[in-house]
């Protein structure tokens, strides 16, 4: 700045170049903070958009014009493309664009004429609901985890429905759905979606209702700000899961429902679990009951052990050890007597033979003595059995021999038998 | 188990999955009989094959409010 200072303070007047004087001037505007943050309503017209994709065009009003440029990032965040003859309001900075000598408004926002209207009320119904307590947390409801029948609130033709069913279908088709078609932008949808509240809870009683639609302008999502709308919601017997728009539109109906989600498509998503979760719950279950029933067996296993063990304290098997070795032993004690006994007997026998075999005849005749038979062989034990002249026969060991009797004498000490 | 528990064809996959659920807990929780253990397992095994079934057999069904009337829905 200083350097434009110059001229005036110290300088007569001088001749300025062009370019000294138009960046004079954008300096001047540009030092203009009301300048610099501004809303301009009017129409448009000499909409362009060349290949570098910025837009230039023009908001008139029955007064004046006023060129704009919008650059290709801030274009990019349009939702709608403007068009010649609508009615807009713009934001941005006002410049001068120094080579072709104009001022002009460097927009970076541009929506709809009405919208910042639009969005006042918003704000003011917003506030109105909060303070009544409709988006109290604790007004909230549970979603379900594994609703049986889902409730939709949507357009019977929108892509929204089709990314619904689709979802639905991938995710959990145990799930049942019951559609409550209705107008979701212009003048009937807000009396459509309220009544088809009213319908599905009546007739349906689904577990979750969701209430959707696809993206689309302030204007075309403005059902979902309407009070009686939100009051639906409020009211609806089954919790309300609120999809409507992008991820960056938020709605009276998203503040007032149980949950909100960014998209339709995130609506379903939130409402059902997804089968492959539930399948892999289902393996980890059917392994976990593996594991326990093999824990079960295992106990049993290990307590019949011990059962066992203790059994085996009162096995009569030592007992029988015992009683064993006493029939052994009794065993060993009989034949050590049995034994004796036979050692006994058979000295004893051994004895009796003796003397048996001392008393044999042989043995006496051994001895020197020899029996007498007569002639008829009987043994002569008596001289009364002879008589003189009797022929004798005598047996020794080694032979006999024949004998006469010559006289018989009585032994005196003997009596005569 | 006092009552003959119900065919597990007739149960819906919700019901299925809740008693599958309970009898895990009961398996670590209580205690049973190797008999009563053996049985509630095998009658888990049937409850995911029933679950898992379900799960390969469901188509979803799309209703339509029409009027006051619940019909099929057709697009």
């Amino acid at each position: 700045m200083a350097q434009y200072s110059l001229p005036f303070s110290f300088q007569p007047p001088v001749t300025w170049t062009v370019t000294d004087l138009t960046r004079y001037l954008r300096q001047l505007l540009e030092s203009d903070e009301a300048l610099q943050d501004v809303w301009v309503q009017g129409e448009i017209s000499n909409f362009s958009r060349p290949s570098s994709g910025h837009l230039y065009f023009t908001i008139k009003d029955s007064g004046a014009a006023l060129r704009c440029v919008m650059w290709r990032n801030s274009a990019a965040r349009l939702q709608l493309m403007p068009r010649d003859g609508e009615a807009v309001e713009a934001h941005g900075v006002i410049s001068i664009y120094e080579a072709g000598g104009q001022y002009q408004l460097y927009a970076d926002t541009l929506r709809p004429a009405g919208e910042g209207a639009l969005y006042q009320e918003f704000l003011r119904l917003k506030a109105k609901l909060e303070a009544e307590g409709l988006f109290d947390p604790a007004r909230k409801r549970e979603i379900p985890v594994q609703p049986q029948r889902i409730g939709l609130i949507t357009s019977p033709t929108g892509a929204a429905l089709r990314d619904m069913f689709n979802t639905l279908r991938r995710r959990y088709p145990l799930v049942e759905v019951v559609l409550a078609p209705t107008p979701v932008q212009g003048e009937e949808a807000p009396g459509g979606i309220v009544a088809a509240f009213k319908l599905l809870n009546r007739l349906a009683q689904p577990d979750v209702i969701l209430l959707a639609r696809g993206g689309g302008s302030i204007e075309d999502l403005w059902a979902f700000n309407d009070e009686r709308v939100a009051r639906a919601i409020a009211a609806s017997a089954a919790p309300v899961i609120c999809g409507v728009g992008h991820e960056t539109d938020f709605t009276i109906a998203d503040f007032v429902a149980d949950l909100r989600a960014p998209t339709p498509t995130a609506a379903a998503e939130l409402a059902v679990p997804d089968q492959a979760d539930l399948r892999a719950d289902l393996t980890d279950l059917e392994e976990h009951l593996g594991r326990l029933a093999l824990a079960n067996i295992s106990d049993q296993r290990w307590s019949l052990k011990e059962l066992n063990n203790r059994l085996l304290l009162y096995s009569p098997r030592p007992r029988l050890l015992s009683d064993r070795q006493r029939v052994d032993e009794m065993a060993f004690r009989l034949s050590a007597v049995t034994r004796h006994f036979l050692a006994l007997e058979t000295a004893r026998i051994q004895g009796l033979s003796q003397r048996l075999a001392s008393l044999s005849p042989q043995a006496v005749m051994e001895r020197g003595y020899a029996i007498l038979y007569d002639q008829t062989g009987h043994h002569i034990r008596s001289i009364s059995q002879v008589s003189p002249g009797d022929r004798l026969l005598a047996h020794l060991t080694d032979g006999s021999l024949s004998a006469k009797v010559e006289e018989t004498c009585p032994n005196p000490n003997k009596d005569i038998t | 188990m006092t009552k003959a528990p119900t065919p597990v064809e007739e149960l819906t996959y919700e019901q299925a999955r809740e008693e599958l659920e309970s009898i895990v807990a009961s398996l670590e929780t209580e205690k049973h009989s190797l008999d009563e253990a053996m049985a509630l397992f095998e009658r888990g095994l049937a409850l995911t094959k029933r679950c898992t079934a379900l799960l390969d057999q469901a188509e979803l069904k799309i209703q339509q409010i029409s009027g006051e009337e619940i019909l099929p829905f057709n697009s």
